[in-house]
């Protein structure tokens, strides 16, 4: 078969046919991915949720409460609540912004910490996912820090920064610090409260 | 026989990477790890073969002046098909790879295959190409991510060879390190080209 020759006619009706046999397998992917790829976003987040907490037996995603930009996944034990998942960020890291999730005990106290995405340098800022870096942080009480600020040593804080990621360091600080102010300004009073009703509402100490 | 010498010419002779210097943005930018090597590889061969079997079997179909918009219409299409696929079985890879999987669709590798080859050749040596060029672009940017990987991170394939904390040579795994071994690479392959008489 001789090429098409390149009339007007020819190249419309060409590249129409083109577009649209491609857009119909396209559609027809997007339909078989659509379901797993929502699956596969969910699994991290629960799977992040779980980390950061103890043990719950409630479906945290279903109750996500959004404050001043940060997403809170309440987490309850047979009703009881046993402490809040905080999805935060900082802007300050080396590469720009990454995402945290911070896991507080009801006392306000850190549970654990997942970096969830970030972009930081692989080898060096990277190394903020290792445990000899974020273990640091669990159990720790940034009520009872000076000033209840969280700080890298040679800013006069406790935190052991990582060699040669002083920035990143510094950023994953200013990440866990402002799920902090935000989660004992909104959550942690009520949370110790006795009144359940209360605890949801989310109002200001 | 004389088919298989449309599939070699993209491993050695005619290596995208390395020979006709094809590619380089992922080449230089995937590379810190041996795994992506693997992962970007994989995507950009599934997209090479089907984008050039597709227009080697249209090109009859493609008046000559809309050429390169039918072109990118397909290989969009293959690149898509790709980015959704992974995003939804692959979703450790897909967050490594990230930007670079959508960025396949202005590899010059895959225009410059259905450009210089596939729209004047059929459909079996058409798919053969496609085939040897994405295992050529593969074979060549794990070789570079093992490189880097090792000397920069001390592991293969995330297996550590060193001690925990151990000192690494860290610019191989930065950006610089990537232009370095990029550059020793091609060196090492033009002199062995010259050699063997390539």
């Amino acid at each position: 078969m001789a090429k098409l020759e390149s009339s007007l006619r020819n190249m419309i009706l060409s590249l129409l046919l083109i577009s649209l046999v491609m857009s119909a397998a396209l559609g027809f992917v997007y339909n078989l991915t659509k379901d797993p790829i929502a699956a596969a976003s969910k699994a991290k987040e629960v799977k992040a949720v779980k980390e950061v907490l103890p043990e719950f037996d409630n479906d945290p995603t279903t109750e996500i409460k959004v404050v001043e930009g940060l997403t809170f996944y309440p987490a309850t034990q047979g009703g009881k609540p046993i402490g809040f998942a905080v999805k935060t960020y900082t802007e300050k890291g080396y590469s720009g912004r990454f995402d945290l999730m911070v896991g507080f005990l009801p006392d306000g106290k850190i549970n654990n910490i997942v970096v969830l995405e970030q972009k930081e340098t692989p080898g060096l800022g990277t190394k903020m996912k290792e445990p000899k870096f974020k273990d640091q942080f669990n159990t720790l009480d940034i009520g009872s820090l000076n000033n209840q600020e969280l700080k890298v040593k040679k800013d006069g804080g406790t935190i052991d920064a990582i060699s040669a990621a002083t920035i990143s360091s510094r950023a994953f600080c200013d990440g866990v610090q402002k799920a902090y102010n935000i989660y004992m300004k909104n959550f942690a009073m009520n949370i110790a409260g006795v009144n359940d009703s209360t605890m949801m509402k989310g109002g200001k100490q | 026989m004389s088919q298989l010498k449309y599939f070699t010419n993209g491993l050695f002779k005619e290596n995208p990477s390395f020979v006709l210097v094809l590619g380089t943005c992922p080449t230089l930018a995937v590379t810190t790890a041996a795994i992506n090597g693997i992962g970007m590889g994989a995507a950009t061969t599934f997209v090479l073969v089907f984008s050039n079997l597709m227009i080697a079997a249209l090109k009859d179909l493609i008046p000559n002046k809309v050429r390169i918009a039918a072109f990118i219409v397909i290989i969009a299409t293959f690149v898509t098909i790709v980015d959704l696929v992974m995003k939804a079985f692959t979703p450790d890879l897909y967050a490594t790879l990230g930007i670079f999987i959508p960025l396949i669709v202005v590899n010059c590798i895959i225009l410059g295959r259905a450009e210089a080859f596939a729209q004047k050749s059929n459909v079996v040596p058409a798919i053969l190409d496609g085939l040897g060029m994405g295992i050529g672009f593969t074979l060549a940017i794990t070789l570079m991510g093992s490189i880097r990987e090792i000397l920069g991170n001390g592991s293969i394939f995330n297996i550590k060879l060193v001690a925990e904390d151990a000192n690494t040579i860290l610019i191989f795994i930065l950006p610089p390190g990537a232009f370095i071994t990029y550059g020793y690479l091609i060196a090492i392959m033009n002199r062995m080209k010259k050699r063997y008489n390539i």
